[in-house]
């Protein structure tokens, strides 16, 4: 939705120079931590999945850090090595696409091949369970998709870009995502009108069929028991 | 001063009963937007709670489809925000949200600009700018679509299953019907003879 942040120490740095006083350290704090943003907990044999669902052709960058917790200290520790995390990628069909085994740290890039839901599951891996056991693994986590992907002060060194032409790449890769994305609505609508006529055509001969039933069973009946009645001679 | 900003769109399954948190630190003065919106799943419903650091609740919403919620973090520390599936005994819900802190990073890491943006590098912000809201309102438009698309699924299967449990149950009624009626007149001589 909106331009994404992609988690580097770098550009985190640059961030602190700007700011001045108690603000910063709370910034540096956060810096030396690693990649900032969202987190969540995750249990010992839990497996988390999130969906993206995108065009096809489209490049997704995941970036993770695991924390654990320490019960003595009743902090999470900033890095441990030996914590593992398994990611795996299906597509929409099912098919896996991605299934690798990262350390504490880690990141994970995939393209899609066909438009769709595409499930990113996360789950612990740990070569030393015993640290773990009964504890929380914390765990941050950044996914870019299409455009954000995109590293553009990267872009810019590789290919010797002016201020202005980095601006233009970006607008240009921005209209990319949004062609890609109505590319991928008019595949969707056309899912949802074939399904939408299946629908009709199955409420169609079902309700047929069943009118028939009932009147061929009808049929049947008065006849049965008219066969019925006249045989015990009460007709 | 606010630091760099980001945003973080996620879409998750919710299974029932179900609670889901997520975290992130915040720095005292930045301006946030929580916005959320259920795609699958049972009457398409989710709880919602945000709590500040000190446990304030900043937001509280039940049984919600989607919204949207702005605020300005009156202190440092780590924000977290709910949701619960608890109301619901077998239906998973899959939500998405999209947590934006602050502004979006600039383009340059080394943005101490002084200077004025020149004419060129003014449109092409707006133009920037005018593209990110078309990206959002395409995923807005794909999300209320899915959630279009889920329920004609779920409708087309359930008229299937309905349609053949139908026909099933008025062939089984009537040759049902017609043998009870048979059995009252078979053994019972005596009950016949009224006129």
């Amino acid at each position: 939705m909106r331009d994404g942040r992609r988690a580097r120490v770098g550009r985190c740095r640059g961030g602190w120079r700007r700011a001045m006083g108690r603000p910063a350290l709370l910034l540096l704090a956060l810096c030396a931590a690693g990649a900032r943003g969202l987190y969540f907990h995750i249990g010992e044999t839990e497996k988390r999945c999130f969906i993206e669902e995108i065009p096809d052709e489209t490049m997704v960058i995941g970036n993770y850090r695991t924390q654990m917790w320490d019960k003595q200290k009743e902090v999470f520790l900033p890095s441990t090595p030996g914590l593992g995390m398994h990611v795996e990628v299906k597509d929409p069909e099912g098919k896996v696409v991605l299934s690798r085994q990262y350390g504490s740290e880690g990141r994970f890039t995939f393209t899609s091949h066909t438009p769709g839901d595409h499930q990113i599951c996360l789950h612990s891996n740990s070569t030393r369970m015993a640290l773990f056991a009964g504890g929380r693994l914390r765990v941050h986590l950044d996914i870019q998709v299409g455009e954000h992907a995109n590293n553009y002060p990267e872009i810019a060194a590789r290919d010797k870009l002016t201020e202005l032409q980095l601006r233009a790449r970006q607008l240009l890769d921005q209209v990319e995502q949004i062609q890609k994305e109505q590319d991928y609505q008019r595949y969707r609508e056309e899912r949802f009108r074939l399904t939408s006529e299946s629908t009709n055509q199955r409420v169609l001969w079902w309700s047929i069929a069943q009118t028939v039933i009932l009147i061929l069973t009808g049929i049947w009946q008065m006849r049965h028991l008219k066969s019925f009645f006249e045989a015990k001679k009460l007709v | 001063v606010p630091g760099p900003g980001g945003a973080s769109e996620i879409t998750f399954e919710l299974p029932d009963n179900a609670k889901q948190c997520f975290y992130e630190d915040i720095t005292q003065g930045t301006k946030c937007t929580l916005e959320f919106q259920v795609i699958t799943g049972g009457h398409y419903d989710v709880d919602c709670r945000l709590e500040d650091p000190d446990g304030n609740v900043l937001y509280k919403e039940m049984k919600k489809q989607y919204d949207s919620f702005t605020f300005t973090a009156s202190k440092n520390g780590t924000y977290k925000f709910c949701f619960s599936n608890e109301f619901s005994t077998f239906t998973h819900k899959t939500v998405y949200f999209d947590f934006q802190v602050g502004e979006d990073p600039p383009l340059f890491p080394s943005e101490n600009r002084v200077s004025a943006l020149t004419q060129m590098e003014s449109a092409c912000v707006s133009i920037h700018e005018a593209l990110k809201s078309v990206i959002d309102y395409q995923t807005h438009f794909r999300l209320r679509e899915a959630q279009g698309r889920s329920r004609a699924e779920d409708l087309n299967t359930r008229v299937a299953y309905w349609s053949v449990g139908e026909a099933l149950i008025l062939l089984v009624v009537s040759i049902g019907q017609v043998f009870l009626l048979k059995s009252f007149f078979s053994d019972k001589r005596t009950t016949t003879t009224r006129v």
